[in-house]
Formats: C-alpha cells, structure tokens, sequence
C-alpha cells in the first residue's frame, strides 16, 4: 500500500536515501509508510547546516499527532542543506515525502556506508513483518 | 436573564461533554473510576471549605489532623514510612520523587550518578522528569512478556545510575514479577527504585510499592482514591519514602505534637516548597473520605474488583482485539493492527466511531510499544452490564469495520462536531479567546 521507489534506499528506521547530482551527496527524509503510521506532521525540528552527525546519531526530532520520534542519521556527514518549506508548511511532510517533504541534504563521508541500506524490495520485506 | 435559561445553559453544555457520572470512561491509565458524592460533601464542608490559607495552626487542627491521617494511611498502603501531601498532581509528584533522589545522592556526596533508568514501556511524563530534573534518560527494553529486561538492566547499571523509575504493574498492566531481583540489582549498584504509582490501583490493599523494594513512589490521589480529574485538575501526587529519604522531603511538614498538629518547617536537607500552602486540601479531603468510607478490607476488594472487571473485559474483546502481551491487571493494552491490514480501518477511527455508540474513547497509540495500541481500563466501579455494553459496542465495530468501513473511517457521526482536523489543531495552536474571533 505505501509507496516504495525503487530508486531510492532505505534504513531500517523508515528513512530513505536518495541520489542527487553529486556522487558524494544525498537526499533523507521519511517514507511513505513512516509518515502513514506517524498520521499528521505537526512539527519537525532540524539541523543546520554544518552540523555533522555519524551513523545512527539523532539528528532531528519529528512532531505528529499520535507521537513524537526521533529520527537517525543512515549514513555519517555533514549538513549540507535542510528544508526549510516544512518549518512553515509541515503537512508536506505527509503529502510528498519523497518531494516536497525531503528534509536533510547530506555530504557522504563514508560511501561504503551507504552499501548497507537496504534496496526496496528488503525495506518492503521489512515493513511487512 | 431569568434563571431557568442559565440553568438551561449549563445543562447543555455538560450534556455535549462526556463525563464518567454519564457512563463508562474506558481510558487506559487513567483510572477513571466514580468518585462518589460523599467525597464531594465532605470536602464542601464550611469548615473545609472556608478555611483560609493563612490560619494559624492552632485554628486549623482539624484539617491539619486530616492531613496527618491521611499521611498515615496512605504510608500504610504504599508501605513507606513518610509522606509529602504537597505535589498537585502526578508529573509534580515524578518530579518531586526524583528531586528526592538527586538530594540523597548529593547528601552522600555521590555527585557522579547523572542517569535514570526507564522501560520502553513507560508513560511520557517519566522522560519528561528526568530531564527537567537534570538528569540524563536511559531508555530499558522490554522483554517479550512484555516486561523489564533484566539484561537491558544489568549492562546499563554502574555508579552512574541515579535509579530506575518503574510503575508496577507496568504501562501493558503487567505485574513485574521479578521485582524483587530487580530491586536488589538496582540497591546494589547503588540507585534508588522510584514507583510510578499510576497503576496502584490494581495492588492497593494486597501488595505494597515497598515492600518490593521501592524507595519512592508517588500516589494518583485522583485516580486510585477517587477525587475527580480530567478536567485538568485540580489532582494531587503525595510522594511516600523510606526512612533513610524522609530529611528531604519538601517544606513544610506536618507533625503531631501530643494531641496537636502543627507544620514542621525546620527541615535543613528539605528539597524545599513544591506547591502553593500544603497542596491541593480539598482533594485531600476526598481522598480521606474515600479510604474512611472503605475501610482496609474494601480497600483490598477494590483492587480485586478492579482487575476481575478487566479480566472480565479482555476475555470478551481478545478474539476480535488481539493482546500482544496478554491480558493485564487492571488494564489491557489491545491491538488493532490486524484489523487495520485487513480492513484499513485503524485504532484512531475506532475510537472515533465509539463517540457514536456513547463512550468515551480509549488511550490509543500508547504504550508505544504496541502497534495501533488500544488500551482499556474498565475499573472496579462497573457493572457487568456496563463493561457487556462497551465490549458489545467495540465488537459491533469491528463487525463495521469489516462489512462498511467507511462508517468508521467517517466517524464520529452522532457528535456536535465530527471528525476535527487534529494535525491543523496542532500545527495552527489557537489557544486564547479572542473577541474578534467571528467563531
């Protein structure tokens, strides 16, 4: 039922990864099934830029209706740049996970780091469980 | 205006409110049990009622008395050996137990303990505490019985652990039965054990917070002994202790003197004033009307009563609602996960959908560890018939949600408002009155 791109990555915390036009950074935000089960996104508090974070590190917190989750870094780097357009409009977050409602560019610091996600087809077995 | 009309007028509005003197109040945790009238008669009573604040102990030896009395028994039930009658309400008594423990720490000079141990399963409010308390929160995995883990435990324990904050029986309603070995572990390493005493109500009379080894807990005056809440209070959290962690509770105390009360102020290692005056009195009066009027064996049979009703309720619910970690204690914490794979209807439209047949809806999405929680807990003042007709409504709804999901995905219909935008609630907070609001 939930969207799963084949294009992208995801970790075991119901982020996802995506590619941009640099080799060494990437796109994170929340899947389609993260922000389903979550229900409406009342607030999402971010990093800023130049804050670096390794794997599994908290890098922000985000606000919905039913709970509060923290969500954690997939890969280690650095912030290159967050999305701005939630702060003021959060529901993107709900709307177009993978679009509009992306929430931290990435600096890779380590590639073989991004080996270890998991491809669509295991983060689909995962969610099904 | 005449008078009938503002009658009218209030009547009205208590009539689009749901309250337990109108029927079953099924939130978990919360212990909405009735709160009989005698209470509210008693703490009405002019000489209660009137008495100012600042009267002079001698002029108030009947409310200090009641105070004392109700010290005592409520250290008899929790099996402490003193007690602060001053938190408002639960959180403040959380924060009050766990300022305790940083005053008796810092009295030994052990200043190295900065972290506080709590289950996965824990209510919000522990977190909550621990932070503002200043110490750090380490979070303790639940097992698959849905209790502590004691590995998680002894890999976190050293002596940097304040203690550990554990409600027993815990948020599932599940009593932790090894307690005892728990508590030696956490003493042993020098922490102190901290009870959230939310869930009392299903031990009250028959087993006792230190008896298992408990240095702290902190009483729901307005869940377990039954003084209204839910209306954003006024509650009252009393916090009981051990002896070896009576010097620091809060400012003033109370003592007997022969056969006068007065308030004790001078308490040097007190973690100091904690409420306005002596706390909340006129929930204390309920509350000692209450215990008075059930006596030590009704005490016992509330308790008993209380987790029948709920064994009772999950027998009739668990086919169709399975329980993850079985049936509790005085509350049980369902899933609707099945139900939501097969149906889509999920447990936030369920308990939307009860507003329609006249209940209350229940703690959803909490404890937090079970997916599409929904946590009943009936309490001990129903009737069968009561619990048969919540039990018939959420099975009827399971029936809907099968046959006509939509019914309950729309839910509620019967309501003065329906289904109300909860993430624009949030997100936009409207908060404060506004004579230019058009509304």
């Amino acid at each position: 039922m939930s969207e799963i791109p084949e294009s992208l990555k995801y970790s075991e915390e119901h982020e996802y990864i995506g590619p941009t036009d640099a080799d060494d950074e990437v796109i994170v935000g929340i899947t389609d099934y993260a922000q389903g089960e979550l229900g409406d996104v009342v607030y999402v508090e971010l990093p800023a830029p130049g804050d670096t974070f390794r794997r599994m590190d908290v890098f922000g917190t985000i606000e919905a209706v039913k709970a509060v989750s923290e969500m954690y870094s997939p890969v280690s780097g650095e912030v290159l740049a967050v999305n701005e357009a939630i702060d003021e409009d959060p529901a993107l977050v709900n709307s177009d996970p993978y679009g509009a409602g992306w929430m931290v560019r990435f600096k890779v610091e380590d590639a073989s780091e991004l080996e270890e996600l998991l491809s669509a087809d295991a983060y689909r077995l995962l969610i099904e469980e | 205006m005449p008078e009938h009309e503002v009658v009218r007028h209030y009547t009205e509005i208590s009539l689009k409110n749901h309250h337990v003197d109108r029927a079953l109040y099924p939130l978990g945790s919360c212990t909405m049990k009735y709160n009989p009238k005698v209470n509210e008669q008693m703490a009405r009573l002019s000489g209660f009622a009137g008495l100012h604040p600042f009267a002079p102990a001698e002029a108030a030896q009947g409310a200090l008395g009641l105070m004392h009395e109700l010290g005592e028994l409520l250290c008899e039930v929790a099996g402490m050996d003193s007690i602060s009658l001053q938190p408002a309400a639960g959180a403040q008594g959380e924060l009050t137990g766990v300022l305790l423990m940083r005053a008796y720490h810092r009295a030994r000079g052990d200043e190295g303990r900065r972290r506080v141990l709590i289950p996965d399963s824990a209510h919000g409010t522990n977190p909550a505490t621990v932070a503002l308390a200043g110490f750090e929160v380490v979070e303790l995995r639940s097992n698959e019985a849905g209790r502590l883990d004691l590995d998680s435990l002894r890999s976190v324990l050293d002596a940097d652990v304040a203690g550990l904050m554990l409600t027993n029986p815990n948020t599932l309603g599940v009593f932790e039965s090894e307690i005892l070995e728990i508590s030696e572990l956490v003493h042993g390493s020098g922490g102190l054990m901290y009870m959230d005493g939310a869930n009392l109500n299903a031990l009250m009379g028959i087993a006792r917070p230190g008896d298992m080894g408990y240095d702290i807990v902190h009483l729901n005056l307005h869940k377990t002994f039954s003084t209204p809440h839910g209306g954003g209070g006024p509650g009252a959290g009393p916090v009981a202790v051990k002896a070896r962690l009576a010097p620091f509770l809060p400012t003033p105390g109370l003592k007997k003197e022969g056969e006068s009360y007065a308030l004790d102020w001078d308490r040097p290692e007190s973690i100091g004033k904690i409420h306005g005056f002596y706390g909340n009195f006129g929930v204390l009066v309920r509350a000692y009307t209450y215990l008075r009027m059930l006596g030590r064996d009704g005490v016992r049979e509330t308790a008993e009563a209380a987790v029948l009703n709920n064994a009772y309720m999950s027998a009739r619910l668990e086919e169709r609602f399975p329980l993850p970690y079985g049936r509790g204690m005085h509350e049980s914490v369902y899933s609707g996960a099945e139900l939501k794979r097969r149906t889509g209807v999920k447990t936030l439209d369920v308990a939307k959908r009860l507003l329609d047949y006249g209940f209350h809806a229940p703690t959803i999405y909490f404890p937090l560890i079970v997916s599409e929680a929904l946590m009943t807990e009936p309490t001990e003042t129903e009737t069968r018939e009561e619990l048969d007709r919540y039990a018939d409504a959420l099975i009827a709804i399971a029936d809907e949600a099968e046959h006509d999901p939509e019914l309950v995905t729309g839910a509620p219909h019967a309501t003065p408002v329906t289904r109300l935008d909860e993430g624009r609630a949030g997100r936009r907070l409207d908060v404060r009155w506004s004579f230019d609001n058009d509304a």
